[in-house]
């Protein structure tokens, strides 16, 4: 167990690193902060690394405790003693992204140039930036290959930009609920939250550090994004019509419904646990990504130089990104010769489905993890 | 939409055994060779070919149980339409297409033919033979549409669209100047003659080449 000794790898992990990294931008980032855990241990031959990417809102505290809330990481469905992602065997990696609120580089960490935090004049990123910056913590952990990348939703724009941006260095890549490019739609509602935290008056133009943070922009935000993680028939099924702890209906704006009250709730405990302007650059980096226009308009083009295998799955009831969006990427991946896999699962989750338990999703992900070994 | 599954001859009787039409095609591929399933079901054949031939195989399945089941194998098979997405395919892109009782649903097999052979150097094809005497039986003495082992399901519920006999399919390649390189007529899993094949085979398989 040597490498449990090494300060580099284990739980709560931040390590500064001098960059610089070079954002799409044009703007040199340094030093480069990156919050990370890893679980189990890396192999001699640095062959059993998987490095999982999280979702927008996510963290690196994927399978073990968080810190804050003491609740379960958020894929312990997926990682853990016996699941698909096995520290037993796999050398995990998780990394909070570039732009983030939880131990790496963003709006809300301080700017050594002026001491104080970077607020609205942090660089804006891209999902490319963002994978550039894991590239970096894998230089600084000894990680040369990855046996995986793996990543829903965001992450699995992630795990995409992954295998093209370093080919040589991803031999299977997991694409899990997520697009090749955000839509019209994407956009709309992003900026719709983003608008929430804009017009909040606490917001002062991201200047909130040490004053009271946008939490009600922000939980608007959180609310119209959330709608967009769930089904019209998962919503229905949940709570219907039905009234929150009333007989009645108030002839009022209290949350009279009880899918009023639970989007409340979700907003409003989301930004204790986010930062407003952290939101606001991610979901950008969100809008901004389109891995075919990085690769001359032709989406095959971004994988001509991969010889990953790649496994993407869909949800039938995910909206936010829709099978057609996987099915996109799996012509493209076709078109390119890569060895794919693709499967359209069903669920009544909505986008959420990839983060649930899905004994059917976590057959298809170890089959494919073992059939690399 | 068509249905690829379910499969059209009873299952094999279990792993390791494999239905007699995709045995005469698993002898037949030449080992180390790409290979792409169309209509793989659970990837019983690519899982014999890749364990036994060393081939890189691919599959195409219309049915998402039956891509899960092949994906837990740990094969790569894209969940799709033999109909719409084998135009992603790029030309020569594999050694074989193969196409296993899959022909008869779809909605353009010509079509469907035309890409087999542009994507792969040779293609294997399998179908029922709609012209064996037992479902010429049934529809001369019984005056109704046949279900039998091979077309095991009624009319108004079966995948098959385009029912075709080893004699049209015969025609239709010759019209086309496909070349035939094998042919195999089975009947209860043994061979049986060309000659009477149109007569006595439940089914067939062909390996063409443009």
């Amino acid at each position: 167990m040597e490498s449990a000794l090494d300060q580099r790898f284990g739980l709560n992990r931040r390590v500064t690193l001098p960059g610089p990294l070079k954002l799409d931008g044009g703007v040199l980032l340094s030093p480069l902060d990156i919050g990370y855990e890893t679980y189990g241990t890396l192999a001699a031959d640095g062959g059993n690394a998987i490095l999982v990417c999280h979702a927008l809102t996510g963290d690196q505290h994927v399978a073990g405790d968080h810190p804050v809330t003491g609740k379960p990481g958020w894929w312990t469905r997926m990682i853990g003693p016996g699941k698909p992602i096995d520290p037993a065997r796999h050398f995990v990696i998780c990394a909070n992204v570039l732009g983030s609120c939880m131990g790496s580089s963003g709006p809300a960490t301080i700017n050594p140039a002026t001491d104080k935090p970077w607020g609205m004049s942090f660089p804006v990123i891209t999902i490319r930036d963002m994978v550039r910056a894991q590239a970096m913590l894998l230089d600084h952990l000894g990680v040369a290959r990855l046996q995986a990348v793996v990543g829903g939703s965001m992450g699995g724009m992630q795990v995409l930009s992954w295998a093209a941006t370093y080919p040589e260095r991803v031999e299977a890549a997991v694409v899990l609920a997520s697009t090749a490019r955000h839509s019209a739609q994407n956009i709309a509602f992003h900026e719709v939250g983003r608008q929430a935290i804009m017009a909040d008056p606490a917001w002062r133009g991201g200047e909130y550090y040490g004053a009271t943070p946008p939490a009600a922009g922000l939980a608007v935000a959180r609310m119209a994004a959330h709608i967009t993680y769930l089904s019209e028939a998962g919503l229905t099924e949940k709570f219907g019509r039905r009234l929150q702890a009333r007989e009645a209906k108030s002839f009022g704006f209290d949350a009279d419904f009880q899918v009023e009250s639970y989007l409340r709730h979700q907003g409003l405990t989301f930004s204790d646990r986010f930062d407003a302007n952290a939101y606001l650059y991610i979901t950008r980096a969100l809008d901004y990504f389109d891995l075919a226009e990085e690769h001359g308009g032709v989406l095959a083009n971004a994988f001509r130089d991969s010889k990953a295998r790649f496994c993407i799955v869909s949800f039938d009831t995910d909206w936010l990104y829709p099978t057609r969006d996987s099915r996109a990427i799996v012509h493209a991946l076709n078109a390119a010769g890569a060895r794919a896999s693709f499967v359209e699962l069903s669920s009544p989750f909505g986008h959420d489905a990839f983060l649930l338990e899905s004994p059917e999703l976590n057959r298809v992900i170890d089959g494919f993890l073992r059939a690399g070994q | 939409m068509h249905a690829v599954s379910p499969p059209l001859t009873p299952p094999a009787s279990g792993r390791g055994t494999l239905r007699s039409d995709l045995a005469v095609i698993a002898r037949n591929v030449a080992p180390g060779t790409r290979v792409l399933d169309v209509g793989c079901g659970d990837g019983a054949l690519m899982a014999a070919l890749r364990d036994s031939a060393g081939v890189d195989a691919r599959g195409l399945e219309l049915d998402p149980t039956n891509v899960a089941a092949a994906m837990e194998r740990g094969l790569s098979v894209v969940q799709g339409d033999a109909d719409i997405d084998l135009a992603d395919y790029p030309d020569n892109s594999f050694d074989y297409a193969i196409l296993s009782q899959t022909l008869q649903t779809t909605r353009h097999p010509d079509r469907v033919l035309e890409h087999l052979l542009r994507i792969g150097g040779r293609a294997f094809v399998s179908f029922p033979n709609f012209a064996h005497w037992r479902v010429r039986a049934s529809l001369l003495w019984g005056g109704r549409m046949p279900v039998t082992q091979l077309l095991p399901v009624a009319w108004y519920a079966t995948p098959n669209i385009h029912h075709v006999t080893i004699d049209d399919f015969r025609s239709f390649v010759r019209e086309r100047d496909i070349a035939v390189e094998g042919s195999w007529f089975l009947s209860k899993g043994r061979p049986t003659s060309a000659s009477a094949a149109n007569f006595r085979a439940e089914h067939a398989v062909f390996l063409l080449r443009r």
